[in-house]
């Protein structure tokens, strides 16, 4: 399993609790979509992965490896997190320290971490823009960098919050195509039903702190009634036939 | 942001940060130590800082615009020999304080050259550079990299403050007077939140990319002799004249 939560719980400092217990189960190459309304604990889920917050209960690995303290370096590696704003992700004068930050920390230097930029830049169709300033890149060029970003540090699995987020419809296809072709586990956060079911196999419901629905994209979106209890709907003109042999 | 830099490629262009900075600074500290009566020493020096313009092809017209910065100092030095006590002497029938025309003459003179020299060094090197170089040079981490991110981030703030005059405006509002000021600090407020709740994703955002409190340094880029050698021209010719004078 690349990625491996069990039972985990979590309050906030100030006694909220967003989890109640999440336990799922991703198996290399596996993409998945991690839907659910606002306000049910995807971010929160989404910090424990990489060890920004610490859980109250349960565990986290990935590849095997616990979420702990001692781990953490090793976690961030494995973990390659892309935030939802570009401009958060992207905190280097230039796209080449930019790419170059998380591998770096990680040790590599030289020709080494040169050949890591490039090959993650190439591979997200960036490799032009690696002298420029961030600020001067479109916003879905700023995306994609953002995705270079950790592709750099050679994750096991990738994980981005609302990927389609701000995107026009162009650069939402492009971002697509290069997520389909990257060889990498992905756990997508997303509002976006069709984004998911273009690009994931399987989709996950977290709703009020607990995973509500876990199967194939196709049955989940086709189940109406499923969707309208965790505040989910496609978008308007949308359907997803049923699948054989279901209601 | 460009700021000052002007994209170029002479041999002042191509000069390491590092030694462009340490030049300009030892060149700064031979000027102030110049005693103010050598007037040659000051032309010299002048003389030297265009030969160095000439050698940037940077044009004459641009230096002398961005000397404008030197302007509230300059009204300050004029004011001196109208305040000056002591001995006093007529100029064209306005009497003026001999200390204080001494006072005025030293500071236009040394602060003149003074930011002359650091336009010419902005002029030639990138901000991004002249961080490297500062980084090089052992300045702190921490003003290194509030600086570096201050260099990344000022757009996108500006972004922001656009959007909320934007916001502002569609909403009625027109600044007109003072009573109108609240608005604006509240805005100045919301401005500040918004920058710090930034700064706090980014800081998540380093440390899932394995931040551990210092920037890695990617390249050991340090400057060859040869690029020391002709930084050092200018102070060497500085200080020369200084002894000769």
């Amino acid at each position: 399993m690349t990625l491996d939560v069990r039972d985990l719980a979590y309050a906030y400092p100030d006694g909220t609790q967003a989890l109640f217990g999440v336990t799922l189960s991703i198996a290399r190459g596996e993409r998945v979509a991690l839907l659910g309304p606002n306000g049910a604990g995807k971010t929160t889920l989404v910090m424990h992965l990489n060890g920004i917050l610490t859980p109250g209960h349960g565990e986290v690995r990935v590849a095997g490896l616990p979420v702990t303290k001692e781990n953490l370096k090793e976690v961030r590696r494995r973990v390659g997190l892309i935030f939802q704003d570009p401009d958060d992700q992207l905190f280097m004068p230039t796209v080449r320290e930019d790419v170059a930050f998380g591998p770096a920390n990680m040790g590599l230097r030289g020709d080494d971490l040169d050949r890591a930029v490039v090959t993650a830049l190439e591979k997200v169709g960036m490799a032009d823009a690696i002298d420029r300033p961030p600020h001067h890149l479109s916003f879905g060029q700023r995306r994609r960098v953002a995705v270079a970003t950790v592709l750099a540090m050679d994750p096991e699995i990738l994980v981005l919050d609302e990927p389609s987020s701000n995107l026009d419809p162009a650069s939402r296809r492009e971002l697509a195509e290069i997520l389909k072709s990257l060889d990498v586990t992905v756990l997508m956060v997303t509002h976006d039903l069709p984004y998911a079911m273009e690009l994931c196999e399987r989709s996950v419901i977290l709703s009020g702190g607990v995973i509500a629905a876990d199967g194939p994209t196709r049955e989940i979106l086709a189940d109406g009634d499923l969707l309208a209890e965790h505040r989910l709907e496609l978008p308007y003109g949308f359907a997803v036939p049923s699948p054989p042999g279901r209601g | 942001m460009k700021g000052l830099y002007r994209p170029g490629d002479s041999p002042i262009h191509r000069l390491a940060p590092q030694c462009k900075l340490v030049a300009v600074v030892l060149f700064a500290v031979v000027v102030v130590a110049t005693p103010r009566e050598r007037f040659w020493a000051f032309f010299l020096y002048a003389l030297t800082l265009a030969a160095v313009t000439l050698l940037a092809r940077v044009p004459v017209g641009y230096v002398l615009k961005r000397l404008a910065v030197e302007l509230p100092f300059v009204v300050f030095a004029l004011a001196i020999p109208f305040i000056g006590v002591g001995e006093r002497i007529d100029v064209m029938g306005v009497s003026l304080s001999v200390a204080g025309l001494w006072a005025a003459w030293n500071i236009l003179a040394k602060a003149t050259l003074g930011v002359a020299a650091s336009i010419l060094l902005a002029a030639t090197t990138e901000p991004r550079a002249l961080l490297l170089g500062a980084q090089r040079l052992r300045v702190p981490q921490l003003l290194i990299q509030i600086a570096t991110f201050m260099l990344r981030y000022l757009e996108v703030i500006l972004d922001e403050m656009r959007r909320m005059k934007v916001a502002r405006e569609s909403r009625g509002f027109t600044p007109r007077d003072l009573r109108q000021a609240p608005v604006l600090a509240k805005s100045a407020g919301a401005l500040f939140i918004r920058s710090y709740e930034r700064g706090e994703r980014v800081h998540l955002a380093m440390l899932s990319r394995g931040y551990t409190g210092t920037m890695p340094t990617l390249r050991d880029d340090r400057a060859p002799k040869a690029q020391w050698a002709m930084a050092a021209v200018l102070p060497v010719v500085a200080s020369a004249v200084l002894f000769v004078s």
